[in-house]
């Protein structure tokens, strides 16, 4: 900490640029909250008054409940997927001492160097080849490959975390390798558990580049406000619908990011 | 004689059939274990990819898999001026968005490392959580800013900078650099931010100890050393941009047309699934050149690792 008192000397400037940046980077997104209360229907300065229109406009709409509901489906179900395979592929890439378990997990990593396009057009070859087609199990697919590099970073960095001699003891006092797994290094993770499936579920919800080429006739919500955009007038409904997924999407990925710390600095302090 | 011998050996068979802890892995726990993981990497990754690449040497008879043995498509992307055009102008966006992110986002990572003290994991968390807001409001929130009768021209308006709303701002291809580099800020902070706090603290004090002043520290010492960061947040960006579609869509406009856009008419409106895959082998081409020169500007900065 010493060291660092030197280099400390000029940080003022440095902070002012940070704070600048967080306007530059929250800014606009705040936009839409602003202007969702706005009473007109251009987002447009000055602000024309208060209104709560465009949110009672939410209420009653069939297609957005609908996309709503298939984007919970969706999201829950391909998070728990892209959660199941982190947890083992990061698991065996630790531990399972073997080539094909550090090349899965190489593989599994592989999708953030290919840009969500090909992605996207990869997987509806593939549905179509499969007799699937678009659809929304098709979907759940795509989005588990989207979020896994996601679950496998964050499980991996916390099963590196727990202490070697914790499962080598289990192992030494009798248990299987399915008991460690279970019984003990489960557990130890468990934060981190919770943490990869709300990440993996906000990749989901929020997932369009890849969803536009697997959605059938149910689309998702991001695809029903793809679709609303082309519609001038619907745009402060848009920005209603907005502001209630930047909320929840803000909520979630705070408590994702609270258990991940939680769990680490759980992890250094009582390492036996 | 021969039963000693034979019995000494199952011994060591013995021993050897009882290896260390870690080596103790049943096959049916290995084999559930490698199963799901397995399963998404070779049958959704990499038999996805290779149909993209199968296709991509196929005709177009309106089927699913094309026919014939082809390499028309690849003839056609490199002999049309118009994929030319359009590839070099992804190139050309998606490195300035990198450079931009890069630029803008290695300040706030070197405070992140240096000077954020006990306020850092809250900075942290603040500079990532736009991570995990949807992409497409973020761009959307940029059509709002820059529309003809959008916030932006409004403001100017409103304050008295200027009478006329322009048109200068929307569908342009700066208007998708602006967008592209806002959305994608967020990527670039961390990996450099890991790459400066894990450079040794005795190396920033043996350079002040053997006189060099904090500039020249910085450039000696902290910018070599933060290169492999530097290199993989550029990464991380360039990937997602040069392949971009909704940004153009949404603020670019005719004139910015990128390969994403090219890619994603191939297989909606234009229905050559064929020439898409073409296109998109020749976009990974272009994204594996770009990793190796990376790959090897990491190997002449990565003494460390």
């Amino acid at each position: 900490m010493s060291g660092r008192a030197d280099i400390n000397a000029g940080g003022g400037w440095l902070g002012l640029y940070v704070l600048g940046y967080l306007v530059f980077l929250y800014l606009p997104v705040l936009l839409i909250p602003l202007f969702s209360f706005n009473n007109s229907i251009q987002a447009a300065f000055p602000l024309q008054g208060f209104t709560l229109d465009w949110y009672r406009t939410l209420y009653g709409n069939p297609a957005l409940s609908g996309a709503l509901a298939n984007s919970l489906v969706i999201g829950v179900i391909s998070a728990s997927g892209a959660t199941l395979c982190g947890i083992t592929v990061s698991y065996m890439d630790l531990y399972g001492r073997s080539p094909l378990a550090a090349t899965i997990s190489a593989i599994a990593r592989l999708p953030i160097l290919i840009p969500g396009v090909i992605v996207g057009i990869s997987l509806l070859i593939l549905v179509n080849l499969i007799g699937l087609g678009p659809s929304r199990v098709s979907i759940v697919l795509g989005h588990i490959l989207v979020a896994l590099p996601t679950t496998v970073v964050v499980m991996r960095s916390r099963f590196a975390a727990i202490p070697k001699t914790i499962r080598e003891a289990a192992l030494d006092l009798g248990a299987s390798d399915w008991t460690t797994f279970r019984r003990v290094m489960l557990p130890l993770s468990a934060p981190a558990v919770l943490s990869a499936f709300m990440l993996s579920f906000l990749i989901s919800f929020d997932e369009f580049i890849v969803v536009f080429f697997l959605a059938g006739t149910e689309p998702t919500l991001p695809l029903y406000i793809w679709s609303q955009l082309r519609f001038p007038r619907s745009l402060p409904t848009v920005m209603a619908l907005g502001t209630v997924i930047l909320t929840v999407s803000f909520i979630i990925a705070g408590t994702a990011e609270i258990l991940r710390h939680r769990g680490l600095g759980a992890a250094r302090r009582n390492p036996a | 004689m021969g039963s000693f011998a034979k019995r000494a050996m199952n011994m060591s068979t013995v021993v050897a059939a009882r290896p260390l802890p870690e080596n103790r892995i049943s096959p049916v726990f290995r084999f559930a274990m490698l199963l799901p993981g397995g399963l998404v990497t070779f049958f959704l990754i990499l038999f996805a990819l290779g149909l993209v690449v199968f296709l991509a040497f196929r005709g177009n008879d309106g089927s699913l898999l094309g026919v014939g043995l082809t390499v028309e498509n690849f003839v056609t992307v490199a002999t049309d001026p118009l994929y030319w055009t359009v590839t070099l102008r992804s190139l050309v966006i998606a490195g300035l968005v990198t450079l931009a992110t890069v630029v803008t986002a290695y300040p706030v990572a070197y405070y992140l490392a240096f000077h954020a003290g006990r306020r850092r994991n809250l900075l942290l968390f603040l500079v990532t959580l736009p991570f995990w807001t949807s992409y497409l409001l973020r761009v959307f929130a940029w059509k709002i800013v820059l529309a003809y009768n959008g916030v932006l021209n409004s403001a100017f308006i409103e304050t008295g900078l200027w009478k006329e709303p322009t048109l200068a701002f929307l569908n342009t291809p700066a208007a998708v650099v602006v967008t592209l580099a806002h959305a994608y800020a967020p990527f670039a902070i961390l990996p450099i931010y890991v790459a400066l706090d894990t450079i040794p603290k005795s190396l920033l004090e043996a350079a002040s100890d053997l006189g060099a002043r904090p500039f020249t520290s910085f450039r000696r010492v902290v910018l070599p050393n933060s290169m492999p960061g530097v290199l993989a947040a550029a990464l991380v960006v360039f990937v997602p941009t040069v392949g971009d579609y909704v940004t153009p869509a949404m603020v670019g406009g005719p004139a910015s047309t990128m390969i994403g856009t090219l890619i994603q008419s191939q297989f909606g409106k234009a229905n050559d699934w064929p020439f898409g895959a073409a296109l998109s082998v020749c976009v990974m081409l272009v994204i594996l050149c770009v990793v190796l020169v990376a790959r090897g500007a990491d190997r002449r900065f990565g003494s460390r690792t």
